[in-house]
């Protein structure tokens, strides 16, 4: 989904992270998590923006918008492109793999039509693969935005989806 | 506080409330009100139950009683004839067809499961635990207290040291020496880390744990501040445990309103701050020295050891990471003395295990056992047996890092001692149980798919090395792979072990090593013979799935 993120939405953004994380480099990785969560990922100006506001070379601590662009990058839980208005991820990790999931994969890439980390013209799909969930005990496990559903067959992939416009 | 006559609680896992658990809470708690119950029953939320079908659960206390799934529109039924007249409401209860989770523990006590022996767990599904008033009725603090008045920091380490308890993080280092080494170290300030950035697959303890029973894990910190004279605290959650993040939130504030966190708790001259701080989704800051450059603010990349944390951790200083699970031990330990923990596991290896049961057996869930039973005890009595009558074939042990272990050392005692002597890494506690319809040749190839993904890429052994055995792995399982490749895996595995920085790379290829040990003639059917008896991999040009698998005796351990 191409989302127009305006100036001062981001601005606002980021200083009402600030505010409540602090401006020491220990408050990036939080900070990154407010912007990614306020906007579902984190535009490349914001590195810049985030930059500016914390630098305090006074102190010691100085920046640049290489190693924010490397911590944004490092984390799997942050995008650095738009993303859909749904998110869909599944876990590959092997407990899901042995009840059954591997067929659930393959479902959900044909229905799809993606490859992890892609998403739909429409914008409405985003499929990312994510670490496991911690919740192997009903796998396979796949996530829609916040709601997680488990003992999932390949059959149940389009009746889960079809609830999400 | 007023006694009460009742306590009903409500499943609110993330499975319960998307099944309505919200709505089921706001009814009972309409419902009781309107039958002016308010005050002699208390309703709550309680943690994880694990079962998909049959949630939201409702549980009423003293009976114990568990009704599921209940929805909105069967609550003004259950107050009126439960908790008005006393009647349990048959048509409700016992949908439940298998057991999971925290009920399996409410179903020992009910007599239809075997025992378990909880000390991590044993508040969990049974306290509220979003309430410290329910907390401090069910022993809560009684630890610290004991700690802060009657017994100095290094009579809090002794009893830590002669109670024996190791790390439940994977490694099994002693947790009282770690406490010593940090206490001993030169500089100021000292931290206390509590990793709670569980990101084994298959591994869910620590999220039961916090979820369960949060104020244990903040009583814990608490009480090894104290021992190793930190001021600060922080627990580093993954980011995914949104649900017990907001739990650990709640608990620190309830914690600091009372004067137990903070500043002069227990009017003693000791001050004490826990930051919770939530990961990103990267697995290898499960590593602790990762964990910490996370919390800087930087990636999350290892860093050369030694110098090790209890020296050289966050920002620079002396600092103690544990495990949730072996913090959760701490309290129960100072409460009863060491000698009272002597009760459980074994010689080598004192105390309960939470294990994690996962795969094609009947029953999966969490369990907390001593240490010391066997694999075999595991499946058929707590795992209620294979699924469908089938063979066991192999259990990975500890998540993607563990082992594989054959059916033929099903028998050999889970403790650390017996495990390090069989090769086995005990590990996080997962056990995943695969049967004879798991190809040993797919199972490496995902699990070296998950480290080929979660490699932080710093060093070349694992950047590399990962990449590597999955594609030699990948090639194997679409039957082009060469005879050299298998002498190409051991040679490479065994170069990432000895070179990689940290435990990431240094365990990437155990699984793999371990089925090239156990079932090397299953992987060589690959290679020569180009068939996969399983039917699992997709091999061009091989006979079918059916007719292999009928040619084939069932899969046998050597």
């Amino acid at each position: 989904m191409s989302l127009e993120v305006s100036e001062n939405q981001l601005d606002a953004i980021i200083r009402a992270a600030i505010e409540k994380h602090g401006d020491q480099r220990d408050a990036l990785i939080p900070i990154l998590g407010e912007i990614n969560q306020a906007l579902g990922y984190i535009p490349g100006e914001a590195l810049g923006k985030i930059r500016r506001c914390i630098n305090t070379p006074e102190e010691g601590l100085f920046l640049a918008d290489s190693h924010l662009y490397s911590i944004a990058s490092f984390y799997h839980m942050y995008s650095l492109k738009p993303v859909g208005r749904h998110i869909v991820r599944y876990c590959e990790s092997a407990p899901c793999h042995v009840v059954g999931g591997r067929q659930v994969i393959q479902r959900l890439h044909d229905f799809l039509g993606l490859a992890p980390g892609e998403t739909s013209a429409d914008g409405r799909w985003t499929l990312f693969q994510t670490s496991c969930l911690g919740i192997c005990s009903v796998g396979p496990v796949i996530v829609v935005d916040d709601d997680i559903y488990g003992h999932v067959t390949p059959q149940r992939v389009s009746f889960i989806l079809a609830k999400y416009r | 506080m007023k006694p009460i006559r009742s306590m009903v609680l409500v499943s609110n896992d993330p499975l319960s409330i998307e099944h309505g658990a919200g709505d089921v809470f706001q009814a009972l708690q309409a419902e009781i009100r309107r039958l002016g119950l308010a005050e002699d029953i208390r309703v709550g939320t309680i943690a994880d139950v694990g079962d998909w079908e049959e949630t939201p659960l409702v549980i009423i206390y003293p009976e114990a009683v568990v009704y599921s799934p209940v929805t909105a529109e069967d609550v003004p039924i259950l107050v009126e004839e439960h908790l008005l007249h006393g009647h349990i409401v048959k048509s409700l209860l016992g949908k439940m067809h298998e057991p999971v989770g925290e009920i399996a523990w409410l179903r020992t006590r009910l007599g239809t499961l075997p025992v378990q022996q909880r000390v991590v767990l044993s508040r969990a599904g049974v306290i509220d635990p979003e309430s410290l008033d329910d907390y401090l009725l069910h022993d809560g603090y009684s630890a610290l207290g004991k700690a802060l008045t009657s017994m100095t920091p290094a009579q809090v380490i002794a009893e830590i040291e002669k109670s024996d308890l190791q790390g439940r993080g994977g490694a099994g280092f002693p947790t009282g020496r770690k406490w010593a080494f940090v206490r001993s170290a030169q500089g100021q300030p000292k931290y206390v880390i509590c990793n709670a950035d569980e990101s084994e697959p298959g591994t869910f303890k620590d999220r039961l744990i916090l979820e369960g029973d949060p104020f244990s894990v903040i009583e814990a910190m608490t009480i090894a501040a104290y021992a190793v004279g930190a001021q600060d605290g922080f627990i580093y959650i993954r980011g995914e445990y949104r649900l017990a993040y907001r739990r650990l939130e709640n608990a620190i504030q309830q914690a600091t309103q009372r004067g137990l966190l903070g500043d002069h708790i227990f009017g003693k001259d000791f001050n004490f701050h826990i930051h919770l701080h939530a990961g990103a989704g990267a697995y290898i800051c499960g590593e602790e020295t990762a964990l910490i450059e996370s919390i800087e603010g930087k990636r999350g990349q290892p860093r050369p050891r030694p110098p090790y944390p209890p020296t050289y951790g966050l920002w620079g200083k002396p600092t103690l990471v544990n495990n949730v699970e072996t913090l959760a031990n701490i309290p129960p330990i100072i409460r009863n003395g060491a000698e009272w923990f002597h009760q459980f596991g074994t010689q080598r290896s004192r105390g309960t295990k939470v294990y994690t049961i996962l795969g094609n057996v009947n029953f999966t869930g969490v369990i907390e056992v001593p240490l010391g039973i066997t694999l075999r005890e595991v499946i058929e009595i707590y795992g209620k047996g294979i699924k469908r009558g089938a063979q066991l074939k192999l259990v990975q042990t500890g998540g993607s890092s563990g082992s594989i272990v054959p059916a033929s050392l099903q028998d050999t005692p889970m403790d650390f001692e017996s495990w390090r002597k069989a090769g086995v890494s005990l590990g996080s506690g997962a056990l995943l149980i695969c049967d004879e319809h798991t190809c040993v040749v797919d199972l490496a190839k995902v699990i070296l798919q998950f480290f080929r993904f979660e490699s932080c890429a710093k060093c070349a052994p694992c950047r590399v090395g990962t990449q590597r055995l999955y594609q030699l792995m990948s090639e194997i399982s679409q039957g082009r792979g060469a005879p050299e490749y298998l002498d190409e895996i051991l040679v490479l595995g065994r170069d990432m072990e000895l070179l990689s920085n940290c435990g990431l790379g240094q365990t990437a290829s155990v699984a793999v090593r371990d089925i090239l040990k156990y079932f090397r003639d299953e992987v060589e059917e690959h290679i020569y013979q180009r068939v996969c008896r399983a039917g699992v991999c997709q091999i061009p040009g091989s006979p079918p799935a059916e007719f292999s698998m009928s040619q084939q005796p069932a899969a046998q351990a050597d």
